[in-house]
């Protein structure tokens, strides 16, 4: 067990409503550190308007480039032709030379490379894949000479479908490979003694829609060379700055100390943001052959078209269960359209390698089977869109318990309590060796089940007319902040370690953490600062968090998969914690007292009723240092230091996520009635910010659930090319959602805090198929697939009443 | 998604612009540009000069005649939804106009840009058809009036000849009592309906009108729209009828104009 700091009153969390925690003492300050509903620090800065992104950053002699794309799926390029009198202005892959494409291979066995190639040279794999670039003064007049370039392409038959390319006779995506597949993971335990004599047995053919992520700033760099200090410079909007240096210098040839990437205020991320580029390599290299700034801003049509994608599933999935509602065993095979490479730094298999391991959820089971293939497809390549693949398995689970309750004429919520890893078995080491840290998840169903007022809801469903009421549940976990042994165990080209932060004191008594993940939304500048007050006493307006930046930096593998809070919240704990020692010391000098006996809060180090500033402290080390200790630490007021959670299994949160619908029978819409999450964060460094989380997440999720479909016809065409066309959810599809919270401590982190930057983005797919479904049952329908679109449910209906006329 | 270049010619008239306008086949107008300006920015439009007409004082004017009024063609779905331009119905008008997209796209959005971009989900094309409204066109041989459901012939095709423009609507003043139903399914707030209905009985003026928009092309008035107000026919049966070869599933317009009818009964309800 880590040692847990002392904290004050109210900042005391503990399994219950954190959110309803006291506000502290009346004549101490509010609380401001680990637990307090501190105001974000960034809001001031993003709500003015004053943000800073790489759309505002403008460089004396900058160009604007812009792309010439693949007009289809697939093809043999002949030959590309720049637009006479612009040989200096566009550019083929003949003039980028010694680049390297991207490539980002599983250490898997059995895996099958891709290289992306920056510009292509001899074969187009999906709509939007880059064929030339061409520079100008502004985004149109590259736009303009782009799509003046020439070109001659022999199309393929396409692979749009991934439940076909593998097919004999499919054309082969990648020289020397022997099937459309990047990889095939399956993990089997159990499965044919735990079947034998199931009372219910339902099968299910389930699929997911292939998504765009759509963060409001799309991608985009500026690349500059630096001849005095022989660098490149590349501002992105990257939630991984340092590994798209070290993805960047790989391609370009370049060491990594020739590379600086500086990551801004970014427009969120979901997992958009956590890839290297073919455009920022391009923009790169032309910025080193031209020595002039390049700019790329993707547009939206390029985000849509040509950008990477996720959630793509396919799951032809088995579920088994004894009378008493005891769930026996699964047995799944699920397909993962990847899409033409495998993109850097996650590969094309994290997910369809994750959908295995984590398919079981929250559940206990005798026995387990899955297959899961990562499929190539004449597509985009793919990326972990918030989530993961949790989304997509938590549909296809909570689908599956549904069907096994209907079978065995059970309510849901009384066969998932009864399978749910009961609080006594905690910690608990799951059929694919998932280590469940702590919760309570009977629980978080129980309130969820209450909250919603489930049964007062069905009594009151009426069962003719054209709306129709359901209600639907979904209950998940989410592992986050795992690290080592289980990235490695998925093969990923980039495996995260010890987490590290630096914590400075400044001259007059402030604060510089600086960290190697990015803030793109989360909060981290206020969390940080949180953290650093709970552990050094200091005023979070005083604490500065430097990040995004290489050179300011420690490494990290940036922000992604829910770390942020866990590892650099607890690499800044440990980074104050041994500044705080420091400091102690040298304010023991000062008030002439023990070390010892010497405490720190509020901005002071006290002992007894005598006390001096953490700015007397720092001025002392940095301008009086005739006034230092003779043993004074000599490494000074600036740490750094590493952190890793006691086991790097992760954290798991969960929650549940309770739905009332009401669907028109005769226009297939489906409404959101109610909306409740029961969740559970462990400690929360923040509250505020964890509701916006989830709330933010959930939004994601109902857009998953309801609207978001890339879709691509038979020869590889994206269908959607504009918002018009790829539906996002607006303010009026969202319900008010209520969040109660739960908060059981995390024995593995450093304050008991739980990843949680995901979770909202699971559940509602599941939990409002699962209320469809149940509005739809005495109609004799059900939807299997997302989104659930107002054709998908008239759809439905129709196929059930031709059946039922037949 | 940048323009490919273009000419901008800010008329200074109406009949600036019809000059210009007909000296150049290859222009565009523009007045809100809200339909136009993401098909320029996605190249699928490519004039070789823009026409812009917003504001232009002609296109503003407002004309009673009695039994009727003409409206500019130019005033902005904002303007009509707050009252700022006259609305010669029971407020059906205004309704209408708030429920167009979203409110950036009203605010620029004109009456008559909609109308001659002729997007067949239009609001303004299935509402101008179901009050039975007229629309005065301009050229460089004078004004004609067309009846609003004979303007489209066509997805994003309409009867205005290369020389002329919308002006005016002329929309008849309804009776005292007469009713109103429109009901348009769209998948979210602010899309484009994917099947409409209006429904306006007046019989008083003898006018009992049911149409059907969001039709792929031109909107459809249903033959029997007194038996249909009246309940004597059934619009199930209408419907189907009336679309066929048309419209492969048909369901939603019956929905649309099942519910654009129970509207018009709960207006009078109301009153």
């Amino acid at each position: 067990m880590p040692v847990r700091p002392p904290q004050r009153e109210g900042d005391v969390l503990s399994a219950s409503d954190a959110a309803d925690a006291p506000a502290g003492h009346p004549h101490s300050p509010p609380p401001r550190g680990v637990g307090a509903r501190l105001p974000r620090k960034e809001d001031d800065r993003f709500l003015a308007g004053k943000g800073r992104y790489v759309g505002d950053i403008r460089l004396a002699g900058m160009v604007e480039l812009a792309f010439l794309r693949s007009p289809v799926a697939h093809g043999i390029l002949r030959a590309a032709h720049k637009p006479v009198g612009a040989q200096d202005a566009v550019f083929l892959a003949e003039d980028l030379a010694g680049v390297h494409g991207i490539r980002a291979d599983s250490g898997l066995p059995g895996f099958q490379s891709s290289v992306q190639p920056i510009l292509a040279s001899d074969r187009v794999r999906h709509v939007g894949e880059l064929i030339a670039a061409a520079i100008a003064d502004t985004r149109a007049a590259a736009e303009d000479l782009a799509e003046a370039v020439a070109i001659d392409i022999d199309p393929l038959p396409a692979l749009h479908d991934m439940t076909r390319a593998r097919d004999a006779g499919a054309p082969i995506l990648h020289e020397g490979w022997t099937e459309n597949a990047f990889l095939e993971t399956r993990i089997e335990t159990g499965l044919e003694a735990a079947i034998e004599g199931a009372a219910a047995v339902v099968k299910r053919t389930y699929r997911t829609a292939r998504q765009c992520m759509a963060p409001i700033e799309g991608r985009g760099c500026v690349a500059v060379w630096d001849g005095n200090l022989e660098m490149l410079i590349l501002y992105s909007a990257t939630q991984m700055p340092h590994i798209v240096r070290s993805g960047l210098a790989e391609c370009l040839g370049l060491e990594e100390g020739q590379v600086r990437v500086v990551a801004p205020d970014v427009g969120g991320g979901f997992g958009y943001k956590g890839i290297l580029l073919a455009e920022e390599v391009c923009a790169s290299a032309l910025a080193l052959k031209l020595g002039r700034p390049v700019r790329w801003l993707e547009d939206r049509r390029e985000h849509l078209v040509a950008g990477a994608n996720c959630r793509e599933h396919a799951y032809e999935i088995t579920g088994y269960a004894a009378a008493d509602g005891e769930l026996l065993a699964v047995d799944c095979a699920a397909l993962v359209d990847s899409g033409a490479y495998s993109a850097y730094p996650f590969s094309a298999c994290l997910e369809a390698a994750q959908v295995t391991s984590i398919l079981p959820g929250p559940y206990t089971m005798r026995g387990y089977r899955c297959s899961a293939v990562s499929v190539a497809t004449n597509k985009p390549p793919i990326l972990p869109y918030r989530g993961v693949a949790r989304t997509g398995v938590c549909f296809a689970m909570e689908l599956v318990m549904d069907a096994l309750a209907a079978e065995l004429g059970l309510p849901p919520e009384a066969i998932r309590a009864r399978n749910l890893v009961p609080p006594e078995a905690m910690p608990f080491t799951n059929i694919t060796n998932k280590y469940f840290d702590s919760g309570d998840y009977p629980q978080a169903l129980r309130r969820a089940v209450e909250a919603l007022d489930l049964d007062s809801l069905r009594a009151a469903a009426p069962k003719e007319g054209p709306k129709r009421r359901g209600v639907g549940l979904a209950i998940f976990c989410e592992q986050g902040a795992h690290g080592t042994s289980v990235y490695h165990g998925w093969g990923i080209p980039m495996v995260p370690g010890f987490e590290q932060a630096t914590a400075r004191l400044t001259p007059d008594g402030g604060l510089e953490l600086r960290v190697g993940v990015h803030s793109h939304g989360q909060g981290l500048e206020t969390t940080l600062a949180q953290i650093a007050h709970e552990t050094l006493g200091i005023d979070p307006a005083r604490v500065k968090l430097v990040h995004g930046d290489t050179a300011l930096t420690p490494y990290s593998t940036g922000t992604w998969g829910s770390r942020c809070g866990v590892m650099a919240g607890g690499a800044v704990a440990a980074a104050c914690t041994t500044l705080a020692e420091r400091v102690k010391r040298i304010a023991a000098h000062l008030l002439q007292a023990d070390p010892a006996d010497v405490e720190i809060g509020d901005g002071l180090a006290r002992a007894g009723s005598a006390s001096v500033r953490l700015a007397d402290v720092a001025y002392t080390f940095y301008r009086a240092p005739q006034n230092l200790p003779a043993d004074v630490d000599r490494r000074g007021l600036e740490a750094s230091e590493g952190y890793r959670t006691v086991k790097d299994t992760g954290t798991f949160s969960y929650a549940c996520h309770a739905v009332s619908v009401e669907v028109d029978i005769e226009t297939g819409d489906i409404a959101l009635l109610d909306y409740v999450i029961v969740e559970d964060a462990g400690t929360m460094i923040n509250p505020m910010i964890v509701d916006g989380q989830v709330y933010g997440g959930a939004v994601q999720g109902i857009g998953t659930a309801l609207f978001e479909e890339m879709r691509y016809d038979g020869a590889g065409q994206p269908l959607a090319s504009t918002l018009a066309d790829y539906h996002l959810p607006v303010a009026a599809d969202i319900p008010p959602i209520r969040i109660i919270h739960m908060a059981t401590p995390s024995p593995l982190s450093r304050f008991g805090q739980k990843g949680i930057g995901e979770s909202g983005a699971i559940g509602p797919p599941a939990a409002i198929a699962n209320a469809v479904n149940d509005a739809l049952r005495p109609l004799g329908a059900r939807v299997a697939s997302l989104p659930m679109t107002p054709e998908a449910v008239r759809a439905a209906l129709a196929a059930a009443g031709a059946e039922a006329g037949a | 998604m940048k323009p490919a270049p273009f000419a901008y010619r800010p008329a200074t008239s109406l009949a600036d612009a019809q000059r210009a306008l007909a000296a150049d086949a290859d222009a565009k107008l523009s007045a809100g540009n809200q339909s136009l300006g993401p098909m320029l920015n996605l190249r699928l439009a490519r004039p070789g000069a823009l026409i812009d007409i917003a504001g232009l004082a002609e296109l503003r004017a407002v004309t009673d005649s009695g039994g009727a009024v003409r409206i500019g063609a130019g005033f902005t779905h904002a303007e009509i939804e707050d009252g700022e331009a006259p609305d010669p119905t029971l407020g059906w008008l205004r309704a209408a106009a708030g429920a167009i997209a979203h409110r950036a796209v009203r605010n620029r959005g004109t009456l008559g840009g909609s109308l001659a971009h002729a997007d067949p989900a239009a609001d303004w094309v299935i509402v101008m058809a179901g009050l039975g409204a007229n629309l005065v066109l301009a050229g460089t041989n004078g004004e004609r009036v067309v009846p609003a459901d004979a303007f489209v012939t066509g997805p994003f095709e309409t009867v205005l000849r290369a020389d002329e423009m919308i002006v005016a609507v002329e929309i008849a003043k309804p009776s005292p009592g007469a009713r109103w139903g429109y009901w348009k399914y769209t998948r979210q707030v602010g899309e484009f309906a994917k099947a409409s209905a209006t429904v306006l009985d007046d019989p008083a003026a003898g006018r009992q009108r049911c149409a059907l928009g969001a039709l792929g092309g031109a909107p459809v008035v249903l033959a029997d729209g007194a038996g249909l107000i009246e309940g004597r026919v059934d619009p199930d049966g209408a419907v189907r009828a009336a679309l066929a070869g048309r419209v492969a599933d048909p369901q939603l317009h019956v929905v649309a104009l099942r519910r654009a009818l129970a509207a018009a009964k709960q207006a009078e309800a109301a009153q």
